[in-house]
Order: C-alpha cells, then structure tokens, then sequence
C-alpha cells in the first residue's frame, strides 16, 4: 500500500524553493493518504497485529480443535466462527483504535494534524477507513480458517454485513470515547482488561447460556455479546435479521459515538 | 493595553512585504489563563509580512501559549488574534492550509518512518516542495527509514521542521525551533530561515538563545510573565545607548560606587547578578587599566574580563533582572 505521492513539485534547492504556493490537497486524496498511512502503521505493529490477526486466528484454531468448552449442539467451528469474528471487530474497532488513537493523543499527533489541511472529520473518516481495511484483512483471513476448519456458514451476507458495521460504529464511539478522555497509559491498559474480559464473558467463545439467569440477561446488552449473538442467529442458524441484537448495537453506536463527540480532547 | 515601555516598534522594510496587506500576526491585548495562573497578561505584537520575528523570552514567560493561540489552538481569555487577516479559530479551513507549524516537541506517529512522515505531510498540500531535496537539505537523507522514535532529538526536530514548510506556506510558527540541536544541525536550521525569509516567508519563531535571535530576526520581541517588555530590530534593542562594555566576575557584593568613582563620568558600573558585573561607556586601554588596577587594589582577580558590545541578553537582563536561560 503505497502513500498518495504528491503531484506538482518543485526542484529542490536554489532561489524560489519555499516560495509561498499553499493550498490544501483534494479531500479525497488528503482522506485516502491519511487512510493508507494509518492501516500501514497498524498492520507494521507487532502488538496491534498479535490483536487483530494472531489472537482470533489462534482461538478460531484451537477452540474448534480441541474440546475445551462446551459450545452445545453441532460443530464447534460454527459456534466459534461468529464469536471470532465478533472479537475480530471488537480487537480491530475498540482496543487497538483505543490503543493507537490514546498514543497518538499523547504524543501530539493528533494535535499537529490539526493543524495541517486535513480536516478534523477528514482525520475521523480516514480513521475509519483504516479500521474496515483491517476488518475486512481480518475477515478474509478468519472466513478462510473457518471454512477449512469445516465451517458451513449460513444466512444473507447483507445482514452480516449490516452487524459487523454498527458493532464497528460502536465499539469505535467506545474505543474513542476511552482514547480522548484518558491518559495513553490507562486506555493501554484499560482497553486490553476490557478486550480480555469481554473474550470470556462476551459470548465470543463462552456460550451465554454457561452463566447464571440474572448475569446472562445483563451480558447480553453488551455490544460484544449482541453482535456475537446476532451473527450466530444469521451465520449457524440462517435467522433473518436479529432485531434486538442490532438495537442493542444501535444504543451503543448512539452513545459512544455521542460521547465521544461531546467529551474527546484533541491534547 | 501597552503599558510596556517598549522602544517603538518599527520592523524593517523587508523581502515580500507587501503594503495595503494585512500584518502576517497581528496580537492586541491577548490574555490567556490557565485556571488562575495567567499565562499570557495583555500581550501585543505584530508582525510584518516576509519577515522574521522572533519571540525571546525565559521558560515560562508565555512564548508557547502566545504562538500556539496564533495556531488556533487556545482560546483568548481576552484580546485579539489574527493571523493574515484572519481569526485562528472561526476562519481555521481557510488558515490551515496557508500557515506551516512546528510544535515545541511531538506530533508524528511514533511507529512512523521519517521519509514517510514528511512525504504524507506534502501529500495533504497542493504544490508541496520536493520531499526528497528537502530531506537532503536537512540532512535526514541517512534516517528517511528510521522510525520516529528512534530518531535522535535533533533529527526529530529537524522532521518536525522540514513538516512545517513542505506545504509551501505564507508564514510558519516555529516554537523552539533549534532546542537541543547541536551547533552544526543549528546552522542548517539558521540557513533554512534565512532561505524561506529569502523566498517571502513569513517567520515567526520562539527562542530562548538571543545569538539565535540576533542572528536571524529582522524583528525581536522579547516577553517576561505574559508581556511584551521590548521590541525593536536587534540593532535598536542592543544600541541601549553604550557604545561598549566591559565585564567581569568576581566576589558578589563588590562596592560598586568606589569602583565609579575611578572611573571617567560618563560610565556606570552595576553588579547585573550576584558577582557579576558590567562597565558601560567609552572602553579604552585606559579605562581597562583602571578597573584592574582597582581590582587589584581591592584584592579581587577579574575573572572572565571581557570587552563586550550591548547584547540582547544585556538588554534583557536589564528589562528583567533574569537570566534568559535560567
């Protein structure tokens, strides 16, 4: 993936050089370069690639495998394949865009691109961009694994697809909320706790069922756990749409995003 | 709100100052606080297209708070602001593209490769400059592959720096641009401010090393706690009235009154610091011998004696009673 290279430039050295010529960039192209730099950076760090990529990969491997939790009826794979991609989105749209976004807050990255041509929302659609970028490498990649495991996937992909993007819209408003309003070190650490706790108790690889009646009901209002729940009913079962999986998906979107929007700082 | 006894400001004519247009910054009146320490107090300056100014003052004294409301980035507490005619904030589309900006520290992804950092900065711009010239012209051609984080100090500044003018602007805000830079790095950054002035850039840069503001600034304005407290070329700043002086350390508390009056009438002679003092006036052989020879008298070894012209850092001195780099 190569940076959008500028079109005009001048020769370097001599008189004239720095001469004054400003003007911003097409949007389009400023969206696309910044777009490209941020999916670079994430997919050249080791620990955000052990997140998105390595962790899913190897609980999709080894929990589909290997006995070790009771998924209930049928093949473990196509319990476990949803889940996965569920905890992909989560990996990909809250801790790592929690993570990256928290540093580069800190390290007045966020600050000096404001002051570039870029705008602010250009800066948060090209954020975006970079996470579906990854998300669909991630898909492609467990869809793949799952498929040779001997997964059978069911249900209109247009449904899939509308689960996937609003659990990115709300897992982002999360991970943004965290990144703009907590020190670097806290969102690191904070964003990893969350992502571990929401593996086991986010219906990812844990059926819901495994807990207590109370604990259960108020599990699955957390967005992991409705976009899991919404892909398995799509995916293994071939329900149509999964309504109050995807309101629940909605609530969080509104309020993360929404606080995210009043409560970010820049600095 | 100009209650600074500052000497008149009159910059020189310079390169690509165009009359009818307004001034690159005008500051009138800033006030800026941060809960109830006030950071910047009724600040006002204004600086010339094409040319460059310099912001001189101690740690603390308001340099960054006034540059980075320039850049839009704080809110007035009080005052005006407006950066080539416009308002930093209401009007900050319209500004971004125009205006180059280096931060005191920071702003590139930590994980990002120089040559990648700057080549993305020249893609956000319409005409940028030729990256890989610019590289080479600040000397980063060796680490244009090192990630930022491995930079060394001096190379991140420089990144930081070769940021602020590849978008081609009309007037950059460098803060600090040569903090921690060794002397050969400073000279390359000195040249390329001379170079953009050269070009019909507006410059606007903070320092605390007044060589930096002789050397470069057609305009200085020096702050302590929030205010202007003079402002003028260097020439005007460093005339202060004396032709030269003479300066030496020795013991604090030395008496200074029985020193002047050995001396010829229109001299005067003042403890600047704490064993630290300074003859001003005519400084002939004559007058060289007679300090010694009081000094001697006195018991005291004029240690680092030297013949000096007026220096900013005189200047400021005098205005403050501080030391600029304390």
């Amino acid at each position: 993936m190569m940076a959008d290279t500028a079109e005009t430039t001048e020769p370097g050295g001599g008189p004239g050089t720095f001469a004054p010529r400003p003007g911003a960039a097409p949007l389009g192209r400023m969206i696309r370069a910044q777009a490209a730099l941020e999916t670079r950076l994430l997919l050249r760090n080791g620990e955000q690639l052990l997140l998105v990529i390595i962790i899913p990969t190897l609980l999709l491997t080894l929990f589909s495998s290997v006995d070790i939790v009771d998924t209930g009826d049928g093949d473990a794979v196509d319990f476990l394949a949803p889940g996965v991609l569920a905890l992909a989105v989560l990996s990909t749209a809250f801790t790592g865009q929690a993570i990256a976004t928290g540093f580069e807050r800190r390290y007045g990255v966020l600050k000096r691109l404001g002051a570039s041509p870029l705008p602010r929302w250009g800066l948060m659609t090209a954020k975006t961009c970079a996470v579906l970028v990854t998300e669909v490498l991630q898909i492609a990649l467990l869809t793949a694994v799952a498929l040779a495991l001997g997964w059978s996937p069911h249900g209109n992909p247009a449904t899939v697809a509308l689960l996937l993007l609003l659990g990115t819209a709300a897992f982002s408003g999360l991970g943004l909320l965290m990144a703009g309003t907590l020190k670097a070190e806290v969102t690191l650490a904070a964003a990893n706790l969350v992502f571990l706790l929401l593996l086991f108790g986010g219906g990812v690889i844990v059926p819901l069922s495994k807990f207590p009646g109370g604990v259960e009901a108020v599990l699955h209002l957390l967005p992991v756990a409705a976009l899991s729940d919404g892909l398995r009913d799509v995916l293994r079962d071939g329900a149509g749409v999964p309504w109050s999986d995807l309101g629940v998906l909605a609530a969080w979107a509104v309020l993360g995003l929404g606080a995210a929007g009043r409560f970010f700082r820049w600095e | 709100m100009r209650d600074e006894p500052s000497p008149s400001p009159r910059p020189r004519p310079a390169p690509g100052d165009v009359t009818g247009e307004a001034p690159a910054v005008e500051v009138v009146g800033l006030v800026k606080r941060y809960g109830t320490k006030t950071a910047v107090d009724g600040l006002t300056l204004s600086v010339a297209r094409g040319s460059v100014t310099a912001v001189l003052g101690p740690n603390g004294a308001g340099k960054t708070t006034t540059i980075e409301t320039c850049e839009g980035y704080r809110r007035p507490d009080a005052g005006t602001v407006r950066v080539l005619g416009l308002d930093p904030r209401a009007d900050a589309a319209r500004l971004r593209p125009r205006v180059g900006v280096m931060l005191q520290s920071g702003g590139v992804y930590p994980g990002a490769r120089a040559a990648e950092m700057l080549r993305h900065t020249a893609s956000l711009h319409a005409h940028p400059v030729d990256v890989d010239a610019l590289i080479e012209r600040l000397g980063l051609e060796s680490c244009g592959r090192t990630v930022y984080r491995r930079l060394s100090g001096g190379q991140q500044q420089r990144l930081a720096l070769a940021m602020a003018v590849v978008g081609r602007p009309e007037l950059v805000f460098l803060d600090e641009p040569t903090a921690g830079l060794d002397p050969q790095a400073r000279r390359a950054t000195w040249d390329l401010v001379r170079e953009l002035r050269a070009d019909g850039v507006s410059v606007v840069l903070t320092t605390h090393h007044m060589d930096e503001a002789e050397q470069l600034a057609d305009q200085v304005h020096i702050i302590d706690a929030g205010k202007v407290i003079a402002s003028g070329s260097p020439e005007e700043l460093c005339r202060g009235g004396a032709e030269n002086s003479l300066r030496f350390s020795g013991r604090p508390g030395l008496d200074v009154a029985s020193l002047l009056t050995a001396l010829p009438a229109e001299c005067t002679a003042v403890e600047l610091a704490p064993g630290s003092y300074r003859i001003t006036g005519k400084v002939t052989p004559q007058l060289l011998a007679t300090v010694t020879s009081w000094c001697a008298q006195h018991g005291v070894l004029p240690d680092r004696l030297s013949v000096e012209r007026h220096t900013l850092e005189d200047v400021f001195l005098e205005l403050t009673g501080k030391e600029l780099r304390a």
